[in-house]
């Protein structure tokens, strides 16, 4: 499997504040990897910097054989990197079929099939994203993010603070998206539903790759290691 | 039609009944009074387009209605005296024509906007503010110390730029114009903050980053929304050098700028509507408090806080309609 995205000894921080001392992973073409640790590890600092909202200061980020380093949060969007960050971020003043068209890029995605994706965004096309139930927004901010066409889906804490039955609707999705072939990164506290769609994990420990391996690998004792509080 | 057009079609049609009861009544100085509105409320269409809808705090917009407004005085002198305005590196010759003057005025105020533009938006929040201001005063003091074109005592041409099958002296038949272009501009800026190129705009104010995040390029639709918003306020500076049949740095100044954005600020910020009201409004307590004393803009003040502090939407936003944003 060729590596669509590859990091090796990354280090980045903000400002005087160093946050990673050498993450390393890889995510293959149609992979699911877990980005795993406990709170304050790295994980978003690790995403942000993928997605170049966050400048590398030491080590390697290359997407689909190009090296991002340098490169503008929206070269690297146009590359094929589609993030959902952290908190459902929406643009709020705007509507639903608003934030889709604004994201648009060409591809196989369009809102015919984020909304079968996600038949409730369907039934809110009118309504500004601010009105939006916290589950819906989630689901806008991820069909947001398919609307640019990304080769590589990556999602923070996607199901964070949401009801139960909001969250089985959007593991649903990300499973279903996985089915596609679509490669995805994410993050998230549920090792059980990541289990069910992961091919592999990458836990982190301080800013740095601690443990690595497929999914199966990943016994009680390492999750309780890097992943008990 | 929505509530949201139905409102915006309202307020646009009350300055045009004003300039119609005014005409028919024999006020031709109130129908005067209402194409200056229709002016400012242009000049205000085009800077809600960077200040409403981008986000964009400029302080200097008054140098794209001045320099409009050169263009135009320029041209029309020259026409006026019958010399060319330039002979090198070509012959270039005056006009009196709006419907050559507009175009010019247009050209030069986007080649400034565009220069404005890229350098202010390497800035952004209080230092834009002031980037924008400083540039503007740049252009000011030059227009002062421009002999050839009056200095701090202006330039007049004697007679208005005609416009084909209109008599552009009859107050009404002017006040027409500036209505009609009014009319275009608000058409045109409804067209754009729908477009996807406008929805990315309003995107880019709400949060950077994330329309960063989805590909797009923030600092390459600003530019151009700075550029469209500058290029609609030269027009409206070109109407008002016409209207007064002169120019000065005071259509340069700071208070210009600050005058504009009162407009929008009044009426409603990001409604298209706004300006027309805010631009009317402002006229209006112009006339009659101007008439109670000369310190009428300390009621203005007042009136502006009030608005800033309990109607955030502006006098759009109080109106029936007026809750939601374009």
């Amino acid at each position: 499997m060729s590596a669509l995205l590859e990091l090796s000894g990354v280090t980045a921080g903000y400002g005087a504040v160093q946050a990673l001392y050498g993450v390393g992973l890889t995510v293959g073409e149609g992979e699911a990897v877990a980005l795993m640790g406990r709170n304050g590890m790295g994980k978003t600092t690790t995403v942000r910097t993928i997605a170049r909202m966050l400048p590398a200061t030491g080590g390697r980020v290359a997407f689909a054989g190009t090296d991002l380093a340098r490169l503008p949060s929206y070269r690297a969007a146009r590359l094929g990197i589609g993030l959902v960050p952290e908190g459902r971020r929406t643009f709020g003043p705007l509507t639903v079929s608003e934030n889709l068209a604004v994201a648009a890029r060409p591809g196989p995605w369009d809102v015919a099939r984020v909304t079968r994706l996600f038949p409730r965004l369907g039934e809110r096309m009118g309504q500004t994203a601010r009105t939006l139930s916290g589950g819906e927004q989630q689901m806008l901010a991820i069909a947001r993010a398919l609307m640019t066409n990304p080769r590589l889906l990556i999602l923070d804490e996607a199901t964070e603070g949401l009801a139960p039955s909001v969250r089985q609707e959007i593991w649903a999705a990300i499973r279903a998206l996985k089915g596609e072939g679509l490669a995805i990164l994410l993050i998230d506290k549920s090792v059980r539903e990541i289990a069910g769609v992961a091919d592999r994990a990458v836990i982190l420990e301080r800013g740095a790759t601690a443990w690595a391996g497929v999914i199966g690998a990943l016994s009680a004792d390492v999750a309780d290691r890097y992943l008990g509080v | 039609m929505r509530r949201v057009a139905i409102l915006n079609a309202t307020v646009f049609a009350a300055l045009v009944a004003v300039a119609l009861v005014a005409h028919l009544a024999g006020a031709p100085y109130v129908v005067t009074l209402a194409t200056k509105a229709a002016i400012f409320a242009l000049a205000g269409v085009g800077l809600n387009l960077a200040l409403g809808y981008g986000g964009m705090v400029s302080f200097g917009h008054a140098v794209f209605f001045g320099i409009g407004g050169y263009v135009t005085g320029i041209f029309a002198s020259h026409a006026a005296a019958g010399t060319p305005v330039l002979t090198f590196p070509f012959t270039v010759a005056g006009s009196a024509e709006m419907l050559g003057l507009w175009p010019m005025a247009m050209v030069v105020t986007a080649l400034a906007a565009l220069v404005i533009g890229a350098l202010s938006l390497r800035t952004s929040g209080v230092y834009f503010i002031m980037v924008t201001l400083a540039f503007a005063q740049m252009v000011y003091y030059f227009a002062i110390s421009w002999r050839a074109y009056g200095g701090e005592d202006g330039l007049s041409f004697y007679v208005r730029n005609s416009f084909p099958g209109l008599n552009t002296f009859a107050p009404l038949q002017f006040f027409a114009i500036a209505a009609g272009l009014l009319a275009l501009a608000m058409g045109f800026s409804a067209l754009v903050t729908r477009s996807r190129f406008g929805l990315a705009l309003q995107a880019a104010r709400a949060n950077r980053q994330r329309v960063m995040a989805s590909g797009i390029r923030p600092f390459a639709l600003q530019l151009t929304a700075f550029v469209l918003s500058a290029v609609i306020v030269g027009l409206a500076g070109s109407l008002y050098a016409d209207l007064n049949r002169f120019v000065s740095p005071a259509m340069l100044s700071w208070h210009m700028s600050g005058e504009i954005m009162v407009f929008v600020i009044l009426g409603g910020v990001g409604r298209l509507a706004g300006p027309v009201a805010g631009a009317g409004v402002f006229i209006l307590l112009e006339q009659v408090l101007g008439g109670v004393s000369e310190y009428w803009q300390a009621l203005l003040g007042l009136l502006l806080l009030a608005i800033v502090l309990y109607a955030p939407g502006g006098i759009l936003g109080l109106l029936p309609g007026g809750r939601r944003h374009v």
